[in-house]
């Protein structure tokens, strides 16, 4: 059986392996390339998201040499498939068999808290995608970190900005009916009413609806506005469907992180212009790092990078910086850990970014507008809130007592019959 | 029969054995996981294989047993208590079940259980202040039977074995038993049964009560080993997936669902590494059983064996019968 498996493990640094599988002492060595594991979705409806990932990733370690501060790294690719419980068991895979030093993924919220109580007990830094939000709040967890952003922390960004830029009173929302989606409208919600708008009507949309005829008809005929928070192809569709039902320019369109994805913008096209999204990432945005990136992408993919390559690329920068830190000894988890908290990057893909005391994100929330630049589509950026922390501008202790966002909390006052 | 019993003790004591045999904590994880997900398939197998009937809503006992542990460890009952509760509860649910989803037969009954298993991820989906929704909920530790712990992969496994080896003897004695006998004659002959006296409803009943019960066992175990349980874990492709498990394998017998467990559960975890369109290679797995076994893996190597082993008999009457008009 291990000689089948030392077979088959050829291509993955062979002595290093197939020693870990015979439970051979590790020998710590600085020559030895560094193990990470990488949890992502290749099959099932969320691919198109994995898929992005891991495009995002092999980017940046193809540019920098497949080195991370300075060592070599040995990559370990799972397909979660989106299940929780497969999760799990890729994630014990890659801890126990592959012997990694930190995980990056998974994607979806389910993932990452099917596997929390894991990556407490195995002790591994893990930087996360998943934007659910009491991972970094209520029940914060010291091995896991989130350079992305949490499910509503752009949305808060957006809410601000739609109350008092685009002076909108009365929106409705609609969203995918899953744990971000609720996540992703309630932080909205609370911000746009605590700014004076009401949002006086709340659609859910089944994950895999396949028309939102129904939903669209039911909206309000004295609307100002509309937040969507669908996510992946989900945002396509809702696009494409609001502007064949007619509301194109008659409602204001605001959209949370996910809904005008560059990957898919293209194809959105007209349908999305002149709608507005909060981010934390833009294709457009005008750093260094970012243009290299997007130029990277464009060359390797054919695609404009959207907010899930964008994360594990930022993912690659973080835990270069970490590395270095350490002076390449990753297999100290403790100070591995440290390291990574302790990141403080100024021009990282999306800007300056640091870590809150939770191992969340606080950095730029960038609001854009779909704008036709000659043939093609662009995100454009044209507000930035600079430094914004997974709690906007509320306390945090009081932010903390509440209960996490959900479908029904913070409880809609303006809702409408 | 004594070999039979040399071989089921070799059998046994190699599954002790597996923890020290695979050192890995990853493969003896795996195992375990095998397990768990062997004993589903055997339970629904007692519908599908013995009693003819397809439940496409099985793995809802899997759920009624993982959230009710957790809901009850949260409320503060201890592991035992707890245990025994969310057992009773889900194999409660599953006598309702049975109640309801045997008013029909065939395409009805398959359509009823499907039914009713999506009613419980759609309350495991939709109930967010019980279950936490599409976040699910997480179980804060694994019990200590008898002060031991179970945490370590090679405790757990045994745990899981010694359970296993208890629901795999209850259930071999049950087919074996003048009730099993029974159940196939209500599956094969459902109008002669009740011209003889036999109680058809009540068999078929009692049937799915006990699949229910070793559903829920399973389920415990899911529970322990996860730590996590969200509405994808009770999701129709679970319940597909066993009914699958037990079909590869061979439904008619008390083996093949084991079998099917093992392959899917490793084409699903450890190939996946490796090949990464490994769905395809599942699908080229069902396709080839079905085509050259259609009854199955154990029962379609049963007949080749037999059909090699007479093969190699022949020549032995053939020389009889050559040499026969000779004289």
């Amino acid at each position: 059986m291990a000689m089948h498996r030392r077979k088959v493990l050829k291509g993955i640094a062979a002595s290093g392996a197939s020693l870990a599988v015979l439970k051979a002492p590790y020998v710590q060595a600085q020559a030895a390339p560094m193990r990470v594991g990488f949890l992502t979705v290749k099959t099932g409806p969320l691919a198109s998201g994995g898929l992005q990932m891991e495009q995002g990733l092999l980017t940046y370690l193809k540019d920098r040499n497949n080195m991370l501060g300075g060592r070599t790294v040995e990559l370990t690719t799972a397909d979660t498939t989106g299940n929780p419980a497969v999760c799990r068991t890729k994630m014990q895979e890659l801890v126990e068999r592959f012997n990694v030093s930190c995980v990056l993924g998974p994607l979806a919220a389910f993932e990452a808290l099917a596997i929390d109580d894991y990556i407490r007990s195995s002790r591994t830094p893990t930087l996360a995608v998943a934007g659910a939000e009491d991972l970094t709040q209520r029940k914060p967890n010291a091995w896991f970190t989130r350079p992305g952003a949490t499910s509503a922390q752009p949305s808060h960004a957006v809410a601000d900005f739609a109350a008092k830029d685009l002076k909108l009173k009365r929106v409705a929302t609609i969203a995918d009916d899953f744990a971000f989606g609720h996540e992703n409208v309630a932080g909205f919600q609370r911000t746009f009413e605590d700014a004076g708008g009401k949002v006086i009507q709340k659609l859910w949309t089944p994950l895999n609806a396949p028309d939102y005829g129904t939903y669209i008809s039911q909206l309000k005929p004295d609307l100002d506005g509309i937040y969507t928070g669908h996510a992946g192809s989900n945002g396509l569709k809702i696009m494409r469907q609001l502007s064949e039902y007619g509301l194109k320019g008659k409602l204001k369109v605001v959209g949370g992180f996910t809904p005008i994805d560059e990957s898919l913008l293209q194809q959105i096209g007209d349908d999305g212009l002149g709608a507005h999204t909060g981010n934390w990432y833009s294709a457009e945005l005008d750093f260094p790092e970012n243009k290299k990136f997007v130029e990277l992408m464009r060359r390797d993919y054919k695609v404009d990078p959207g907010v899930y390559a964008a994360s594990t690329y930022l993912f690659g920068e973080v835990l270069d910086a970490a590395v270095k830190a350490v002076g390449g000894k990753v297999e100290d988890k403790e100070a591995f850990q440290k390291a990574i908290r302790a990141v403080k990057l100024q021009n990282s893909v999306r800007g300056p970014m640091h870590f809150d005391e939770f191992g969340n994100v606080v950095g730029n929330i960038y609001i854009r507008r779909v704008d036709k630049v000659g043939t093609k589509y662009v995100n454009a950026v044209v507000k930035t809130y600079p430094n914004v922390s997974q709690f906007w501008t509320y306390n945090k202790d009081e932010f903390l007592k509440n209960p996490v966002y959900s479908r029904d909390n913070p409880p809609a006052r303006y809702l409408e019959r | 029969m004594n070999r039979k019993s040399i071989a089921v003790a070799i059998g046994a004591t190699a599954c002790a054995a597996v923890p020290w045999i695979i050192t890995n904590d990853y493969f003896v994880n795996l195992a375990s996981q095998i397990l768990i997900y062997a004993l589903l398939a055997l339970s629904l197998n007692l519908l599908l294989g013995y009693g003819g009937m397809v439940s496409l809503g099985h793995a809802a006992f899997l759920g009624l047993t993982g959230y009710s542990t957790i809901l009850l460890v949260l409320a503060g009952h201890d592991q035992l208590t707890t245990a025994i509760l969310s057992v009773v509860f889900s194999t409660a649910c599953g006598a309702l079940f049975g109640v309801l989803a045997l008013r029909a037969s065939g395409i009805g009954f398959l359509m009823i259980t499907l039914a009713l298993g999506q009613i419980v991820w759609g309350i495991a989906y939709r109930a967010n202040e019980l279950t936490g929704g599409d976040n699910g909920l997480t179980l804060p530790a694994r019990p200590v039977p008898f002060g031991i712990d179970i945490n370590s992969a090679s405790n757990f496994y045994h745990f899981t074995l010694i359970v296993f080896a208890i629901a795999l003897f209850c259930i071999w004695r049950m087919t074996r038993s003048p009730f099993g006998a029974a159940l196939c004659g209500t599956r094969d002959q459902p109008r002669r049964m009740s011209m003889l006296g036999h109680n058809v409803w009540m068999i078929q009943w009692l049937t799915f009560v006990i699949a229910s019960f070793w559903g829920s066992i399973s389920g415990l175990l899911y529970i322990y080993y996860n730590l996590f349980m969200s509405p994808h874990a009770i999701s129709l492709q679970q319940s597909a997936e066993a009914l699958l498990m037990a079909i590869l394998g061979g439904a008619t017998t008390l083996s093949g669902p084991i079998v099917g467990a093992v392959i899917i559960t490793i084409v699903k975890n450890v190939v996946s590494t490796y090949i990464e369109r490994w769905n395809i290679l599942l699908g080229l797995i069902f396709v080839i059983v079905i085509m050259f076994m259609p009854n199955g893996l154990v029962p379609g190597c049963r007949q080749l064996w037999q059909s090699i082993q007479s093969r190699r008999k022949a020549p032995a009457p053939e020389t009889k019968s050559a040499s026969e008009p000779a004289p």
